[in-house]
């Protein structure tokens, strides 16, 4: 214990173990303000949300799962079961997909251009999602869509974007992966750089085509990456609130409501706070999972290290 | 005879070549059409924005301006509300990130070098807290602001000051777990040499950490600014009032109206408010990139 004996030559006895204790209540005040942060604005409203759950709408009396058993039996809950499903699920595959192929194609070229190409791609990851839902919005406006100009110039009929349930979906889906591919994109990319050169060598000394070389070489390396971004893709879009409130806010008939966009407007629009705390509480299910895996991640990491 | 011999190797050098070439033509063609569909929102936005309303209304051919007018650009700037947005997404954001660094880098520094009982637990705990969503937390969150507001008669509902107390949530998890990564990297000989010479560990902290960590701790920084100025689901709970609200849900509650949409001036609104994080990503695109991956591979 090189590190007490400075301490030692102020009080010579019980100094080391004096010492001691002060390194860890030091370690202990530094962590304070994160652990306080933590147990009062993350634990303990997540935790607030499952009371919440159990009451009323005036929030007077105990209705135990009373919120639940409503929700159960309206058809536009399950509805938003499975747009939330679809729509998670549909955008981070294509999010994956395009990243995955992209990253190989700006691998591809030189390095000296990747910069270039890699920094424009990554423009829709970094512009605020609720400015560029704006503008998507925008270009999809039932009588100024700019894509359906483009359509009546080809001789194609006007698409409603918006107003149609299942235009709608395809649209909330494709700004989502619009807006994630870029995240994608970057993760793989520094993935294949870390991928060693000689295997690739090898698996074309061996006679690969690049189809066996991405699945027998690129595949396995990045499994790991791989498996961690689309999870935590899977969580925030499963928890998208602003592109799909801002496209359509839900609509049409609310047709595109998904679990954080509904809680919102029954529980915040609708002033109905249990109702909406019940609504979001079905994000926890994902979590669970997500959750599993993770620390199982970790605690394989302490075991190697 | 020889010469056929010596030929057939070339060929198939040749053959691969061509081959990388192709592949090389493709990639860049392939680029090319992502990079449209990726830019084009933001281009569509700068074109609408530098429209006169008439202009739009006309729609004869969108994909272009004709008449280039600052007009949107003059009255959304002498505009009081945006101002007010402005203003306020921008102390929102730098106090958050000021919040941030000082609740995080200490976190970070205890949980990576001084350990203390359940630190680890503690370390796996705010990665996890940060995978918990913000729209699982806002409506217990607003319940109890409006019970603290209750209770203390302190009005923390529809003031842009609640946003820095709670955005912290958001980014505090995230740059604690980076940072620590960053901190269990500096070697551990010299916070050892340094307490040798008597350093206490604030000084450790302060004097080695904190430059050594210095690129971590920027691409923190941009993380829990780009955060902050971009979140849009607090504000829509938390504000209502116009001089309140920050920019993206300024822009969409108040300059989308009913269904009168002028769109040149939500256009202009939503390129100026994207302006401070595209600045940052083009001035310190590697540490942003370094920001963004470092939470997946130290992790």
């Amino acid at each position: 214990m090189a590190v007490a004996l400075p301490g030692q030559r102020v009080a010579p006895r019980g100094g080391l173990r004096r010492l001691a204790r002060r390194k860890s209540t030091v370690a202990f005040m530094l962590a304070l303000p994160l652990i306080l942060l933590i147990a009062g604005l993350v634990v303990y409203p997540a935790l607030y949300s499952l009371h919440l759950a159990t009451l009323n709408k005036s929030m007077e009396h105990f209705v135990g799962l009373g919120n639940f058993d409503f929700l159960f039996k309206r058809e536009l809950f399950w509805m938003v079961v499975k747009q939330s499903c679809i729509f998670a699920i549909t955008a981070v595959i294509f999010k994956a997909l395009t990243g995955f192929v992209l990253a190989h194609f700006v691998h591809n070229i030189p390095t000296k251009k990747q910069r270039k190409w890699r920094g424009m791609l990554l423009i829709p990851w970094v512009i605020p999602p609720a400015m560029s839902t704006l503008a998507w919005f925008w270009l999809f406006d039932p009588s100024y869509s700019a894509f359906n100009w483009i359509l009546n110039y080809v001789g194609m009929d006007n698409v409603n974007w918006l107003g149609q349930p299942n235009w709608a979906r395809f649209s909330v889906i494709l700004v989502n992966v619009w807006y994630g591919a870029p995240f994608f994109l970057i993760m793989y990319l520094a993935a294949l750089k870390s991928v060693p050169e000689q295997l690739y060598e090898a698996a074309e000394i061996d006679g690969a085509n690049w189809w066996q070389k991405i699945r027998y070489v690129t595949l396995p390396m990045m499994r790991n990456i791989i498996s961690i971004t689309v999870l935590f893709s899977l969580i925030v879009t499963f928890a998208n609130f602003d592109i799909v409130r801002i496209l359509t806010a839900g609509g049409p008939i609310d047709q595109t409501h998904i679990f954080a966009t509904w809680a919102f407007k029954l529980g915040i629009e609708g002033n109905d706070i249990p109702l909406g705390a019940s609504v979001s509480l079905f994000m926890f299910p994902i979590l669970g999972v997500a959750a599993w895996f993770i620390l199982r991640d970790i605690s394989n990491r302490g075991q190697e290290a | 005879m020889s010469s056929a011999v010596l030929d057939a190797p070339r060929a198939k050098r040749g053959s691969i070549s061509r081959d990388r070439k192709r592949a090389l033509y493709w990639s860049y063609f392939f680029l090319f059409l992502f990079v449209i569909f990726f830019l084009t929102p933001p281009f569509y936005m700068l074109l609408t924005s530098l429209k006169t309303s008439g202009e739009i209304a006309e729609a004869k051919f969108p994909w272009w301006v004709f008449h280039p007018s600052l007009e949107n650009y003059t009255s959304l700037l002498g505009s009081q509300d945006y101002h007010d947005f402005f203003i306020n997404s921008a102390l929102v954001s730098l106090c958050t990130v000021a919040v941030t660094m000082l609740i995080s880098i200490p976190a970070a520094f205890s949980l990576s070098r001084m350990k203390f009982w359940g630190s680890t637990a503690l370390a796996a705990g705010v990665f996890l807290t940060y995978l918990i969503p913000e729209t699982l937390l806002f409506i217990p969150l607003f319940k109890i602001f409006s019970w603290v507001t209750e209770l203390t008669g302190i009005e923390f509902i529809n003031h842009w000051w609640v946003l820095i107390i709670i955005y912290p949530t958001l980014t505090v998890p995230f740059c604690t777990w980076i940072m620590i990564g960053y901190f269990a990297s500096i070697p551990k000989e010299l916070d050892e040499a340094a307490l040798i010479d008597g350093a206490g560990w604030l000084q450790v902290l302060v004097r080695i950490f904190i430059p050594v960590a210095l690129p971590g701790i920027i691409a923190a920084t941009i993380f829990a600014f780009t955060v902050s100025w971009a979140d849009f689901l607090y504000p829509m709970v938390f504000t209502t009032s116009a001089d309140q609200l920050v920019l993206p849900a300024g822009i969409v509650t108040t300059l989308i109206k009913g269904d009168v949409f002028d769109w040149g001036r939500i256009m202009t609104a939503a390129l100026l408010g994207a302006m401070p994080p595209l600045l940052i990503y083009a001035f310190l695109m590697d540490y942003y990139i370094a920001g963004l991956t470092a939470g997946a591979t130290k992790g």
